[in-house]
């Protein structure tokens, strides 16, 4: 049951594919210069780790598709230190950046990553840092490396040391087997969070990353939870007949938007998660569902069909008040809003096919980023440089991911079974 | 490149002194924390198995075109002998509305909903008390036919009468 299921990734950019059509080539913009940046294995002194910690950082560098990496073959040493590294060697190679590092045993399960970025172009350190953890957070490390080199070149956050939460349904002796999961951003370490012979759907990270909001039919019935990541503590948060679905956690982690459908047709309502009083925030016979928070708290996006067809609404928490902001095409579904609280990723129809698309709610521009056909459950990165969303490859359900500029593109197939619904956690430190 | 941020230097820490380290100074330095994922538990015991006998042998599954609510005529027949059935001799039942996996998954619930709510609707006007009736959408979280093609989705767009 906890056998760990890697997911190995594939850098779709190196894939001779015709699914990612002229899109792909269309609007590479910025990303066709990428930072050269060499890695130099980090010396381990003897110590014996599993993981390779400078492969983890090359690769998380080069699935942001800003960066290329110099291959190791080519390097013509492996300095550990600034003080060993000849600088004309790393140009020769056509090095911008160079990455050394050490590791250090310091007490009973207990490392010491030293590391520094080295400008090879101006021949000098940008900057030192010292990360430590036990053996089993070697991936951390790799990724703490990653997100500071990220920031330092590009001047963006990194996101590489999130998680992702998803959902997998797996056929096993005749039966569906649902899954919920968190994977650090990679998709490697996957850890199981609750399995059940009923369905799961719709996680929501808690703006702490400490606990996650999901639908589950355990019961019977749908039913919202609260399960904490690390105890894996759980509570039942709505029990009403009909719909109970879309949790979607407030940005002050107080409380929580969902919809009900106790009142005949679904309706988004808003839960206090400290008073358990519930609020009804919408009144209509349409379809009221999916409800996201603005980074304001104070608003709400949401899906409904009031005009006839799934538009984006906005809505005031306060005065219930609502807008409609999407108007293009005739399905427009599953808001999820970037850290920038302007552009939206959302689920567009175009010719019976189902893109994710972003849309700009200043300039209220539409643009579809992805070309595969029956896409889902956008989810933007903390940083908004990259979006997670569910796709199809032949029958089976895959996650994808492609910059909000549509100019980088990756996969993370699974190994077996359907995966699905993927949440972009906030960041965790 | 755009560079900035750049991280302020920060004297070299004292665990680095006392490690007696002699490497490159530090600038800063992370400790990461242990946020091991555990595992939780569903209790499935709530879960009747309703695999009740339906009156006579009628169809007691009803589809739906794409994106739509309506019943179709070819449901009435066999909606018309359950409800007879339920009148003489009543008990509780269950509807169960799904969507096709096209669309977002929480507005399929919906859809699932409103199509279970059709049936439920031809029901009572049939004289069913609505009491009797309860509607779980499970949207296109169960499908009856596995495929991304026509013939799969035209099989589950449907609500079962359990």
């Amino acid at each position: 049951m906890s056998r760990i299921n890697r997911i190995c990734i594939l850098l779709l950019l190196a894939l001779p594919s015709s699914a990612w059509s002229e899109l792909v080539i269309r609007v590479t913009q910025g990303n066709d210069k990428p930072t050269i940046v060499a890695i130099s294995p980090i010396a381990l002194n003897g110590i014996q780790i599993k993981e390779d910690i400078g492969r983890i950082v090359e690769a998380d560098l080069k699935r942001s598709g800003l960066f290329s990496a110099i291959p190791r073959r080519d390097m013509l040493a492996f300095p550990a230190f600034s003080k060993d590294v000849y600088y004309r060697d790393w140009r020769m190679l056509g090095a911008e950046y160079l990455v050394v590092g050490s590791m250090a045993l310091i007490e009973e399960d207990r490392y010491r990553l030293d590391f520094s970025l080295l400008n090879v172009t101006a021949q000098k350190t940008e900057f030192n840092h010292r990360v430590s953890g036990t053996k089993s957070q070697m991936r951390d490390l790799a990724h703490l490396i990653s997100d500071k080199i990220y920031q330092e070149i590009t001047g963006i956050r990194g996101a590489f040391s999130t998680r992702l939460a998803y959902v997998t349904a797996n056929l096993e002796n005749g039966k569906y087997v649902y899954r919920l999961h968190v994977s650090d951003a990679d998709g490697a370490r996957e850890k199981l969070m609750l399995e059940s012979p009923e369905p799961i759907m719709s996680p929501s990270w808690s703006p702490n990353g400490k606990e996650l909001a999901y639908v589950s039919f355990e019961t019977g019935r749908p039913a919202i939870f609260r399960q904490n990541l690390v105890n894996a503590s759980r509570q039942q948060l709505t029990d009403f007949s009909g719909l109970n679905g879309a949790p979607s956690w407030s940005p002050d982690g107080k409380k929580m938007a969902l919809v009900l459908s106790k009142d005949g047709n679904p309706e988004i309502y808003m839960l206090d998660l400290q008073s358990n009083k519930f609020t009804r925030l919408t009144r209509h016979f349409a379809i009221d569902t999916e409800p996201t928070w603005m980074p304001d708290g104070k608003n709400l996006l949401f899906t409904s069909d009031r005009g006839g067809t799934p538009q984006i609404y906005k809505l005031n928490v306060a005065s219930k008040a609502t807008q409609r902001l999407t108007f293009r095409g005739n399905y427009n579904a599953r808001a999820s809003l970037a850290p920038d609280g302007r552009t939206l990723a959302l689920i567009h129809r175009a010719s019976s096919t189902f893109h994710v698309a972003s849309f700009d709610l200043v300039t209220g521009r539409l643009i579809e980023l992805t070309e595969t056909r029956l896409d889902e459950s956008p989810t933007v990165a903390p940083n908004g440089a990259m979006l997670m969303y569910a796709t199809k490859q032949g029958d089976r359900g895959v996650l994808a991911a492609v910059s909000l500029d549509a100019g980088v593109r990756y996969v993370l197939p699974a190994k077996k079974g359907d995966v699905r619904e993927p949440a972009w956690s906030p960041y965790l430190r | 490149m755009i560079k900035f941020n750049r991280i302020s230097f920060v004297a070299v820490s004292l665990s680095m002194v006392l490690a007696g380290c002699s490497s490159a100074p530090t600038d800063q330095s992370t400790d990461i924390e242990d946020t091991t994922v555990q595992t939780g538990q569903v209790d499935t015991s709530a879960i009747e198995d309703s695999a009740m006998d339906m009156a006579s042998g009628a169809d007691t599954v009803f589809y739906f075109d794409y994106d739509k609510a309506l019943l179709k005529p070819e449901s009435r027949a066999a909606l018309l002998e359950h409800a007879a059935a339920l009148n003489s001799s009543p008990r509780s039942v269950r509807l169960e509305g799904h969507a096709d996996e096209r669309g977002t998954r929480e507005y399929n619930m919906a859809l699932g909903e409103r199509r279970a709510n059709a049936v439920k609707e031809f029901m009572v006007m049939q004289g069913v008390s609505a009491g009797l009736i309860e509607v779980i959408s499970y949207g296109e979280e169960r499908a009856a036919s596995y495929g991304s093609n026509d013939g799969a989705w035209s099989l589950n767009r449907r609500v079962e009468l359990k």
